[in-house]
């Protein structure tokens, strides 16, 4: 038939074409270079599956992610604790960061700051030095707000706790706050009293 | 554009989005802001101290905004969905007639339990407008009870004119006298109260302040 043209078997050259995978083919470099930092990572956290229930104190000295049924105390004081969404905790937390996305019931100690995700149901205290809370997560207790010693040093102004509204600015803290105020002359609605 | 054309504009603009029908802006699902004198009267004095702070209340669905609010002045902030939880199938008990009613000891056991004079601030919304009847009266002695001496809650009420189909809005606090109001599905109006039942209702409490919006809402401010 038609005669392959000598071209087609060379290797392409353009570094933007991405090289098509191959079972065969040598594992490529940079590909395994991308994912060397979130295995890396990954291998530092606890991890708690979704059909593991625990009765107790649970404590430790590294970041943990949970998605489990607990019941107790759980204790990872300088570490970060992140409650997946079939997490189903009935437990004093106490921990540096604390991010939940599942159903928590007890309070919560956070020596840095907690995060609310949409999913998340929490019914309890927290008391942490920053808060972000997504548009959609339902709270029943009561906030408190820890001012950090730095903070309270350099005697700025009291604006510790921020609570985020929407996915969009869940990143942010403090300053996010900014965000969700709305000046009077953008409004729709004036609606002065009698 | 001069000042004056421009008051005027917005003024245009906010009398054209009060004069919506509330089902529209229901279906829409649109937030909308409003000038709330109640709350700015509310919010006057209201911030803690590094040393003391204050303690406030929210009794509408969890609100990011209002969190924030009272976290940046100083406060303790609580909160409460007070007509997600009335809405609980556990705390129906069947009557003799076969109808279902709200175990109310059982509902204010479980809900509002706190100590006596806790709070220095509690902000009721337009709650009581579309709570279960047997729940109002209970709710307004509760939060007596667990309001301190002085202290200050905001209520807000639809007129007539507002309508029965006024959607149940969740009130965001965006400036000390600025609310957006993010409708939340699922809730009727029960009653609409006029200025004598509010006088009733709060008749324990020493001071009642009413503020009338352009929309037929009646914002009050009632003191402890």
């Amino acid at each position: 038939m038609w005669k392959a043209r000598p071209e087609d078997d060379r290797p392409t050259l353009n570094p933007s074409q991405p090289a098509q995978p191959a079972a065969a083919a040598p594992v490529s470099t940079p590909h395994k270079e991308a994912l060397k930092p979130s295995t890396e990572a990954r291998a530092d956290v606890g991890h708690i599956g979704k059909s593991v229930v625990i009765r107790g104190e649970l404590s430790g000295s590294e970041d943990l992610y949970l998605d489990g049924e607990i019941e107790g105390d759980i204790n990872l004081r300088d570490h970060k604790l992140v409650i997946g969404p079939n997490g189903k905790i009935h437990a004093t937390i106490t921990a540096r960061d604390i991010i939940v996305h599942g159903r928590v019931t007890g309070n919560i100690v956070s020596s840095e700051r907690v995060e609310l995700k949409r999913s998340c149901s929490l019914t309890g205290d927290v008391s942490t030095q920053r808060i972000v809370i997504e548009d959609g997560a339902f709270f029943k207790g009561a906030i408190d707000i820890k001012e950090s010693k730095e903070s309270k040093s350099d005697s700025r102004k009291p604006m510790a706790a921020a609570a985020a509204a929407g996915a969009s600015s869940s990143a942010s803290s403090a300053t996010s706050s900014s965000s969700l105020s709305a000046s009077p002359a953008a409004q729709g609605s004036f609606l002065d009293p009698k | 554009m001069s000042s004056g054309q421009h008051n005027f504009a917005r003024w245009l603009r906010g009398t054209a989005s009060a004069a919506q029908p509330a089902d529209v802006r229901q279906r829409t699902g649109a937030r909308t802001s409003r000038r709330c004198t109640g709350l700015g009267e509310f919010t006057r004095d209201l911030a803690g101290t590094d040393d003391q702070k204050l303690c406030a209340l929210d009794l509408g669905p969890t609100s990011p905004a209002n969190i924030t609010f009272l976290t940046s002045r100083n406060m303790r902030a609580y909160n409460e969905d007070i007509l997600r939880a009335a809405k609980d199938p556990t705390f129906l008990t069947r009557q003799e007639d076969g109808s279902h009613r709200i175990d109310v000891e059982r509902f204010f056991a479980e809900n509002l339990a706190y100590p006596k004079d806790h709070f220095d601030a509690i902000l009721a919304w337009d709650v009581a407008d579309y709570l279960p009847e047997e729940l109002v009266r209970p709710l307004v002695e509760r939060i007596h009870n667990i309001l301190k001496p002085h202290g200050a809650l905001l209520a807000i009420f639809h007129t007539k004119d507002a309508g029965l189909d006024s959607p149940y809005c969740r009130y965001n606090i965006v400036q000390p006298d600025v609310l957006e109001l993010d409708p939340e599905p699922g809730f009727r109006i029960q009653r609409i109260f006029n200025n004598r039942h509010i006088e009733n209702l709060f008749q324990d409490f020493a001071s009642r302040k009413f503020f009338l919006g352009r929309d037929n809402i009646r914002e009050v401010v009632v003191g402890r």
